[in-house]
């Protein structure tokens, strides 16, 4: 009685798609565990798929969130004017910064009269999303290819000036 | 009271133990790459060249964890647990032969522990009480799941070992021996070119059948997988050494990368010849013709090398068989053992008696 319930089909769409009945050379499970132990040695003398990190990197798109960095324009002024829309769109709070004004003999090393004296951004928080990169009117602060390095104790992830400024190169006389 | 054979059997255990450790210890790292490599994937490579030293720093690891012991009532079983297990898979070590006859000032040194006439019979009681070190780890645990893991261990290994017996039976038909030293002697060469026929001298071609039973039974005894359900990670978090820690957890994931070994060993000598190999005669003749007493000394050496490399040839085919084949659940395990493994042997017995009646 219970196998003429089980063949009926009430929508007409009932695919049997496995044979259930296994061949001799199936049953003796022998067969099938010696061609899976030749895929198996095969896949031994493989190439290996796995990337030796740090020796060997892999590269980012263009568009990868890392590490901060403070623009200087063309003639090497820096051009963050510390107007705190980036600290204001931050989610995380991460962007602290005190400003101040341009002195008599500064103005090749800031481009207009505020400038930020203090900017410290606290990687420890940033969750690199790139909203201070959208915000700033400025184009003043990206998000660079570099990864923050690691360590082993907080007190060295408050990043300053010293290490978010664009380096200015030497150029060549 | 001859105490120089005794020093030098001493000796000889000594240097058998030294080894079996380090190659078990080598296994664990052997087991990391191979499954690696067979995943494609390179395995651990960065503790020293390549990884050599990733075995350091398991066991340095191993060593320096909290060693706690759970609230139980049998504290004595739980520590001694583990203890047992490593015993009885090291004991066995002592009566395979591991080379030839050396010769050294006059005195034929056999390279063996001890040659007793019913080494293969030592051999099943020493594995058949390896079952007490899980079951007693399991009950000391205090804990369901282990109880549970020991007692599927137990049931397995007792099952798998009535199969190996019966497949070995034959065997012993064939040698008349149960003394693993006459049964390596026997396999003298590759080629018997005594008979009638010329066949070859290595059991595994006279008794095919028998091996692939053996084979099947020593994964089974050594928990190993597609026989691995006692502890397997998935199913029953670590089976009979899951309350177990440090050394302890160390002792018994070590005894089983032993019992891998002796098994490995056990199967070459039954049915792979142990030491000889084709060609001995000539490599034999030709070291003692050019160097006399330190050449034959350096033919069994040789012996003793393949030995060994038929040992870690098996190693790695249980690795093999590990990343191939998924586990059995417990009652294919549990079929596979008796209605089939013990069939299939008692008709192997049957047809080696008729083959040994019709050709006498």
């Amino acid at each position: 009685m219970a196998t003429e319930f089980q063949k009926i089909s009430l929508s007409g769409r009932k695919v049997e798609v496995s044979n259930k009945v296994m061949t001799f050379t199936e049953q003796l499970y022998l067969p099938a565990i010696l061609k899976g132990m030749g895929i198996t040695l095969r896949h031994f003398f493989k190439k290996k798929v796995t990337v030796q990190y740090p020796e060997q990197k892999r590269e980012f798109s263009p568009v990868f969130r890392g590490r901060h960095i403070l623009m200087r324009d063309e003639v090497g002024a820096e051009r963050c004017t510390a107007c705190g829309l980036c600290a204001l769109a931050c989610p995380a709070e991460a962007i602290t910064m005190t400003a101040s004004e341009r002195k008599k003999g500064e103005e090749k090393l800031y481009r207009e009269e505020k400038y930020a004296a203090v900017y410290e951004i606290n990687m420890l928080r940033c969750i690199f999303c790139g909203l201070c990169e959208d915000a700033c009117p400025k184009e003043a602060i990206f998000l660079t290819e570099e990864m923050v390095s690691s360590d082993y104790q907080r007190t060295g992830f408050i990043y300053g000036k010293d290490k978010l400024v664009m380096p200015l190169e030497d150029k060549a006389h | 009271m001859d105490y120089i054979q005794l020093g030098i059997q001493f000796a000889i255990i000594l240097v058998v133990f030294a080894i079996t450790m380090f190659i078990a210890l080598y296994s664990t790292f052997a087991e990391r790459k191979v499954a690696g490599y067979m995943q494609d994937r390179p395995g651990p490579n960065r503790a020293g060249y390549g990884g050599i030293f990733q075995p350091l720093a398991d066991g340095l690891k191993m060593f320096t964890k909290e060693d706690f012991i759970p609230e139980t009532k049998n504290k004595f079983l739980f520590i001694i647990g583990p203890g047992l297990f490593i015993i009885t898979a090291l004991m066995t070590s002592a009566v395979i032969p591991w080379g030839g006859t050396m010769n050294f000032f006059g005195r034929a040194v056999p390279i063996q522990a001890t040659d007793i006439d019913v080494a293969l019979l030592f051999i099943f009681g020493m594995v058949s009480f390896g079952v007490y070190g899980i079951m007693i780890g399991g009950w000391a645990s205090d804990n369901k799941f282990s109880l549970l893991g020991a007692v599927r261990a137990s049931s397995q290994m007792i099952s798998y070992e009535v199969a190996m017996g019966l497949s070995i039976i034959a065997v012993i038909m064939l040698t008349g021996t149960l003394s693993l030293r006459s049964m390596a002697e026997q396999q003298h060469g590759f080629i018997d070119w005594s008979g009638k026929v010329p066949y070859f001298s290595w059991i595994v071609f006279k008794q095919p059948l028998a091996f692939l039973i053996f084979l099947i039974c020593a994964f089974a005894e050594t928990n190993r997988t597609p026989f691995d359900l006692p502890e397997c990670e998935a199913e029953l978090v670590g089976g009979y050494h899951t309350e177990y820690s440090s050394m302890k957890l160390g002792f018994y994931l070590f005894a089983e990368y032993i019992n891998m070994f002796i098994s490995s060993t056990v199967i070459s000598v039954i049915f792979f010849g142990g030491y000889n190999y084709p060609g001995m005669d000539w490599v034999h003749n030709a070291l003692t013709g050019a160097l006399g007493n330190i050449g034959s000394n350096l033919a069994v050496l040789v012996g003793i090398g393949v030995l060994f490399a038929k040992i870690v040839f098996f190693i790695f085919f249980y690795m093999w068989v590990r990343w191939t084949v998924p586990r059995f659940r417990y009652d294919q395990l549990m079929n596979l053992g008796w209605k089939i493994l013990i069939p299939l042997s008692i008709l192997n017995i049957v047809l080696t008696g008729g083959a040994i009646l019709l050709t006498k």
